[in-house]
């Protein structure tokens, strides 16, 4: 076994590791909200490849993905899946692309949208929704808005209409207190005391189809489907490794009676 | 003794005439006796020499996963990125192939460095096993070149530039560097026509170079004999019958020893692959599932985990010396880490040869050692800043003074007497 003095410079190297660590987190940027991905949850990703398809698919390819592994996964039949998916004439057993022409799309967008197979994988599922969820209206940029995610962003918000508008100003928010909760007013239970806080998104009530919980589900289930995309694997890996691991923990417990029995009159 | 049934008498008759056979026409029993069922290890084998073992099932694991691969992957600009995908998705088990690899090859670099701190800690490198020292290092140096191109196969977009960033260290040489740099690549910037010699070079030319390595460092060491953990020679004190009084047969032995070593280490690589195969992103890297794009310098290049102690150091060199750019320093300086422990017998002068038996100074200066490549091993995975650039100077003095120096402190300190016999 590992000698305890080796487990106690270990230790000491994770410490050395956390000071320097601590200096090298400089730069704040925008927190992002933190989200559980859920494979086995087919609803959401079902409303989430509707939302994929009829939202984002006509600029973002997943070109890595076949329709018919999609619809497999996630529970839709085939011919659902061609009538309410497929909008392109393709075959089930085709990958999910578009038409986008990369170089007229460069030259409409600075940039020709990226392919988002993998998407989540390189800026992770809490990246991808807090992106969706911060558009906001910038007149100073070509398509008329911002993002505090990813800033001077080349793409247009296409949830808009779901969204509403969103615009960044001065706001009263609630004064937080070092505890976590929110400072009340000692004289009127329950009332909030708030203070002013530039730079902040709010929404403008009713401009969009959603409400503001609606939208955060809706986005919520295109980010599964997302996150689903990026590894469709997952779920059948996280399976078959109980039975890999379960195999070796036996094997294991011969393979020690066997060395115990060899080893037992060596001296 | 079991009661032999006439059957199985016949069967074993069989077995001998045809080893009998056998052995007339190739040494398959004295081959097995030399290096198995007579070949004497000491009795007091510690954890530390399990890895030894270990790298031989990676290097199969990785032959075997690697030749399937293989089957799927095209060594082609346009296609290489999505054939990986494809093999993640529509080849069956693929992914399972895929992460066994991506996995083994982290995993290689694990056991490999356990390997070798053991040979420092017990001196397994001292006379006369130097030659099996130096070919372990060969291994090592072909293990790091073949990880490297390894690395270039997937071609996403961490791939490229991390491999741009090591091909253009080669520009940094005085004079030829140019004209050499624009020889490894095969093109004016990293292209498909590096992929492609990288890929020749990862699937048959160091996997057999590796193999090859592999075998003759077995064969020096079956023929020199495991030092074991109190750095003396079993052989020195051999009983009537021929046979090492403190050794014991490898064969049933180490062998069983073995096997449950490799169903633990198993167990935890397994871990690995099915729940963790990015390794928290060092040992698949956030922007290699972007495709490679030359015109996009990913945030913040960092190689993989096992190279980034030699990383952190190439960085550590800021100073641009004799009118030689800082650039060709760093180079020197990593390259001189990678190759400086291959001299390691002849700086190693002390009387005994454990860690067991060495003094104060040989334990401090390992100590500093380790921590020195576990500190640079991190900031090489990190943005540069000042802070971290000089921690990496400090490791870098640490790593180089603890050969540089170890001709003095072997020889100064006080060490204890070595046992006649293997303690237990």
């Amino acid at each position: 076994m590992i000698p305890s003095r080796i487990f106690r410079l270990l230790v000491l190297f994770g410490g050395l590791i956390a000071v320097i660590d601590a200096q090298a987190a400089g730069g704040t940027k925008y927190p992002l909200e933190p989200i559980d991905t859920d494979a086995r949850n087919l609803p959401s990703l079902q409303h989430g490849v509707k939302l994929y398809v009829n939202y984002c698919l006509g600029c973002h390819s997943m070109k890595f993905q076949r329709y018919e592994r999609t619809a497999n996964d996630l529970g839709i039949p085939h011919q659902v899946a061609l009538d309410t998916l497929v909008f392109t004439g393709q075959k089930i057993g085709e990958l999910m692309v578009n038409g986008m022409n990369p170089e007229k799309s460069k030259a409409w967008f600075g940039n020709p949208p990226p392919d988002l197979t993998m998407v989540t994988r390189v800026r992770g599922a809490d990246w991808v929704y807090t992106y969706l969820k911060t558009f906001y209206i910038d007149e100073k940029r070509p398509l008329g808005v911002n993002n505090k995610v990813f800033e001077n962003v080349g793409m247009p918000h296409v949830l808009l209409p779901l969204q509403g508008t969103q615009r960044m100003g001065c706001i009263q928010k609630p004064v937080i207190l070092p505890t976590g909760a929110e400072k009340r007013d000692p004289l009127v239970p329950g009332k909030p005391i708030t203070e002013e806080k530039c730079g902040e998104l709010y929404l403008e009530e009713g401009t969009g189809s959603m409400t503001p919980a609606e939208y955060d589900a809706a986005i919520y289930d295109l980010v599964n489907f997302m996150a689903y995309v990026a590894e469709p694997e997952k779920l059948e890996r996280h399976r078959l490794g109980i039975f890999v691991l379960l195999f070796l923990i036996i094997l294991g417990v011969f393979t020690h009676l066997l060395n115990r029995e060899y080893w037992k009159d060596v001296h | 003794m079991q009661k032999e049934t006439p059957a199985q008498g016949k069967y074993v008759r069989m077995w001998f005439d045809f080893m009998e056979w056998v052995d007339a026409r190739f040494p398959a029993t004295e081959t097995f006796e030399y290096h198995m069922s007579k070949y004497y290890a000491p009795k007091n084998f510690n954890f530390w020499y399990y890895f030894g073992w270990l790298g031989i099932v990676v290097l199969i694991m990785q032959i075997l996963t690697g030749v399937w691969l293989t089957m799927n992957y095209v060594p082609s600009g346009a296609e290489a990125f999505a054939s990986v995908e494809y093999i993640m998705r529509d080849v069956e088990y693929g992914w399972l192939l895929r992460y066994l690899h991506s996995t083994g090859a982290s995993f290689f670099f694990i056991v490999v460095y356990l390997h070798m701190f053991r040979g420092l800690m017990y001196g397994s490198y001292r006379k006369p096993r130097e030659l099996l020292w130096l070919i372990g290092m060969a291994i090592f140096a072909t293990l790091i070149v073949e990880g490297f191109f390894g690395y270039l196969l997937p071609w996403g977009n961490m791939s490229y530039w991390g491999a741009q960033v090591i091909v253009s260290l080669v520009g940094a040489i005085p004079v030829v560097g140019g004209d050499l740099m624009e020889w490894v690549r095969g093109d004016f910037l990293m292209s498909e026509i590096t992929l492609n010699r990288f890929f020749a070079l990862h699937v048959i030319a160091l996997p057999l170079v590796l193999v090859i390595l592999v075998f003759v460092h077995l064969v020096a060491l079956h023929h020199v004999g495991s030092l074991g953990p109190d750095g003396i020679e079993i052989k020195k004190n051999k009983g009537p019958d021929g046979v090492p009084v403190d050794g014991i047969a490898f064969h049933p032995y180490y062998v069983v020893h073995d096997i449950h070593a490799t169903v633990v280490f198993l167990f935890i690589f397994c871990v690995v692959v099915f729940y963790f195969p990015d390794g928290g992103g060092y040992f698949l890297e956030k922007p290699n599932f972007e495709m490679a794009d030359p015109l996009k310098t990913p945030d913040h290049i960092a190689p993989v985990w096992y190279y980034t102690p030699f990383y952190a150091m190439l960085r550590a060199a800021t100073y641009p010396l004799l009118g030689l750019d800082a650039k060709f320093w760093g180079f020197v300086v990593m390259a001189g880490a990678i190759v400086l422990p291959a001299v390691l017998p002849w700086l190693d002068r002390s009387p005994v040869k454990s860690i067991r038996y060495k003094g104060m100074w040989s334990k401090v200066m390992l100590g500093l050692f380790v921590i020195s490549f576990v500190v640079l091993g991190y900031l090489g995975t990190i943005a540069p800043s000042p802070a971290a650039t000089a921690v990496a100077q400090i490791g870098t003095i640490v790593y180089f003074a603890y050969f540089v120096l170890m001709p003095w402190y072997t020889r100064i300190e006080k060490t204890k007497p070595e046992p006649e016999r293997v303690t237990s």
